[in-house]
C-alpha cells in the first residue's frame, strides 16, 4: 500500500453513467485486479474503486455513479489533486489460466479485467472477454479490448447490442480458465455455469480497504476472509456458494 | 523540548496517543507502512474467549463526518490470540500493548483477562462491557452500574496488570457506571465506546447495515465524547483513556484537558492509515505553540475551581 498524491488529467462520460478517469502520479506496485482507494473532500470514508489499466506515471479508473461519492468523482476537472492509497488487494493471479483463459465482466465489473487481458497477452496467452450490460448504452470498452488483441463479445439484457441475455449465455465454448468480475448474481451464475476452474473478483462494503476494520469480511473454505486484503480475487474452490 | 511521557497506572508511554481496538487489528496492517514503537501503545482488536466471525455484511456505513460499523467482534478467539498473534505482533511491535478483552458472561471476561494477564508484552487490559453490536453481551454488561461493577471485581479478582473498563456513550448517566467500576476496583476508565445509529438505503428501503444498527464513529462524536470524558474526570479518581472521534493532535489536547491522561485514536486510523503517526508527530509543535512543556500538567486542565 501506498499513499499517492495524482492529478487528475481526463474524466469523461464514456458510457451511460460510466466514467474514465485519467491520473497522473506514481504507480508503483500495482497488480492488475487490485483497487485504489480514493480520498475524495467532504466525504468521510474512501472510495474503492478498481484498476482499469496502469502504465509508468498513469492511472485508469473506470467508475459508474451509483451515489454521492461517485457523483461528485464525475465532477472533478482536470488538474485536481487526489489523496489515493494504491496497490490494495491481492490482484490477479495469472498463473493458472491456460492457454485460452476466459474474461467474464459485468457493468463495472468489466473495468478490472482490462489489466489483466493485458498481462495474459503480454505472457503469449489468448483470452477472449465476454462484456455484459444491461442494454446498448452502457456498453464501453468493446473496441479497446479488441485493440489489445483479445477476442470481445459483448451481452446485453435487452438484447439491444451484440448478443441478447446474460454473460452465461456466450459462455458455451472451449476455455482452459476463467477470471470474472460484476455483481453477485451474475458471479453465481458464473459459478453455476463454468466448467473450469477460476477467479472471482468480490465487492462488499468497506471501511479502511486495507484489511484494520474488518468491515468486509467474507466466509470461504479457509476461513474468515477479508475481502480488501485477502481478496478481493478469490479462487472458485475458496467459495461457499 | 516537550515532555510528551504520561503514565497509565504505572504502565508508562512515550506519548499518549493509542489507536483503539478494531480499527488497528493486531498492528501488523499498519507495520508496513510505518514503524509503529513510535506510538505510545495500541489496543487491539477486541477478543472473546471463542472465535467469532461477526455479524453478516453488510458491517459499515458513511455519514456525515463519521462512519457506522457493526463488526460484532470478529476476532479469532482468545487461543489464537494468544498462540498465533501475540507472537506477531512482539515482533512489529516492542512496547507493552493494550488488549482488549470482550464477552458474553462475568466467567468468559474474567477467564479471558485471566489469561491475557499472564501474557508478556501484554501492559494493560481494557475491559470493552460496551460493544454495542453483539447480543446478550458486550453493552449489556455496560449500560447498568451494578453490571459494570460485578464484571470488574471478577476481572480484578484473578488479573495483575491495570484493568481499564471501556464503557459505552449509549446511557443516561455514565458518570455514575464509572464510579461503580472505579468502586469496585478498575485502575482506570476507558470512554467512549461508539454511539448506537443507523442508515436506510433509499433504493432498497432497508436498513444499509444488516445489523440494522451499527455504532457511529469518527469526527462527528468528538463533543460526545469530550463532554463524557469531562463528567467522567469529574466523577471518579483513577486515570481517563478519553477516545471518540479524534482526529488531530488538538483533538488529543482537548481531551487531555476534560481529563483524559491518554488518547485513543479510532476511525482515523481507517481513513487515513498513517492518522496516528501523523498526530504523534505533531503533538510537540502543537504543544510548543501553546506553551505547554509537559504534557501531564494538563490532564484535567479545563476543570477550573
Amino acid at each position: 500500500m501506498l499513499d499517492v498524491k495524482f492529478e487528475l488529467l481526463e474524466n469523461v462520460e464514456i458510457a451511460r453513467n460510466t466514467y474514465k478517469m485519467v491520473l497522473r502520479g506514481d504507480t508503483a506496485g500495482i497488480r492488475p485486479g487490485q483497487f485504489v482507494n480514493l480520498k475524495l473532500p467532504g466525504f468521510y470514508l474512501r472510495r474503492p474503486i478498481s484498476v482499469c489499466d496502469f502504465a509508468p506515471g498513469a492511472l485508469t479508473l473506470i467508475y459508474k455513479v451509483v451515489g454521492h461519492g461517485t457523483a461528485y468523482m464525475a465532477e472533478l476537472t482536470p488538474g485536481a489533486e487526489l489523496d489515493v492509497l494504491t496497490g490494495l488487494g491481492n490482484g490477479y493471479d495469472t498463473a493458472p489460466s491456460g492457454e485460452h483463459p476466459l474474461l467474464i465482466g459485468g457493468g463495472a465489473g468489466v473495468p478490472p479485467l482490462f489489466a489483466l487481458a493485458k498481462k495474459l497477452l503480454a505472457e503469449g496467452k489468448k483470452p477472449a472477454v465476454i462484456l455484459g450490460f444491461n442494454t446498448k448504452d452502457e456498453v464501453f470498452y468493446e473496441a479497446q479490448f479488441r485493440a489489445l488483441g483479445a477476442e470481445a463479445l459483448v451481452t446485453t439484457a435487452d438484447g439491444s447490442y451484440g448478443i441478447k441475455g446474460f454473460v452465461t449465455d456466450a459462455m458455451d465454448r472451449p476455455y482452459t480458465y476463467f477470471y470474472t468480475c460484476g455483481p453477485e448474481p451474475m458471479l453465481k451464475a458464473v459459478y453455476e455455469k463454468s466448467r473450469t476452474s477460476g477467479q472471482f473478483s468480490l465487492e462488499e462494503r468497506m471501511g479502511c480497504g486495507f484489511g484494520a476494520c474488518m468491515g468486509c469480511t467474507c466466509k470461504t473454505t479457509g476461513g474468515h476472509k477479508r475481502v480488501c486484503k485477502d481478496g478481493p480475487v478469490f479462487e472458485k474452490e475458496e467459495l461457499v456458494w | 523540548m516537550v515532555n510528551t511521557k504520561v503514565s497509565l497506572s504505572g504502565l508508562a508511554l512515550d506519548n499518549p496517543v493509542i489507536p483503539a481496538s478494531g480499527t488497528f487489528g493486531y498492528g501488523y496492517e499498519f507495520a508496513e507502512i510505518y514503524d509503529i514503537n513510535l506510538l505510545g501503545s495500541f489496543s487491539f482488536k477486541g477478543t472473546t474467549r471463542e472465535p467469532r466471525f461477526g455479524n453478516e455484511p453488510p458491517r459499515i456505513a458513511e455519514t456525515a463526518s463519521g462512519m457506522l460499523n457493526a463488526v460484532g467482534l470478529q476476532n479469532p478467539g482468545i487461543d489464537k490470540v494468544i498462540s498465533e498473534e501475540l507472537p506477531r505482533l512482539r515482533r512489529v511491535f516492542h512496547k507493552p500493548v493494550v488488549a482488549n478483552i470482550s464477552g458474553f458472561s462475568i466467567d468468559e471476561y474474567a477467564e479471558c483477562c485471566a489469561r491475557i494477564d499472564r501474557e508478556e508484552g501484554v501492559g494493560l487490559i481494557e475491559v470493552n462491557i460496551s460493544c454495542p453490536n453483539v447480543h446478550n453481551g458486550g453493552m449489556s454488561f455496560g449500560t447498568s452500574p451494578e453490571s459494570a461493577a460485578e464484571v470488574t471485581r471478577a476481572v480484578k479478582a484473578v488479573t495483575t496488570k491495570p484493568v481499564y473498563m471501556k464503557l459505552s456513550p449509549n446511557v443516561t448517566d455514565i458518570a455514575a457506571i464509572a464510579r461503580a467500576c472505579e468502586d469496585a476496583g478498575a485502575d482506570g476508565i476507558s470512554l467512549i465506546n461508539t454511539l448506537m445509529g443507523m442508515r436506510i438505503d433509499l433504493k432498497r428501503r432497508a436498513p444499509v447495515i444488516r445489523n440494522v444498527t451499527g455504532g457511529l464513529s469518527g469526527p462527528a462524536v468528538f463533543p460526545v465524547a469530550l463532554r463524557m470524558v469531562w463528567q467522567v474526570y469529574e466523577a471518579v479518581g483513577v486515570p481517563i483513556i478519553g477516545m471518540g472521534g479524534v482526529a488531530c493532535a488538538e483533538d488529543v489536547l482537548e481531551m487531555m484537558l476534560a481529563g483524559a491522561t491518554a488518547v485513543e485514536v479510532g476511525a482515523a486510523n481507517l481513513v487515513d492509515p498513517f492518522a496516528s503517526k501523523k498526530i504523534v508527530e505533531e503533538l510537540p509543535a502543537v504543544c510548543e505553540r501553546l506553551h505547554i512543556e509537559n504534557l501531564t500538567d494538563i490532564i484535567g486542565g479545563a476543570h477550573h475551581g
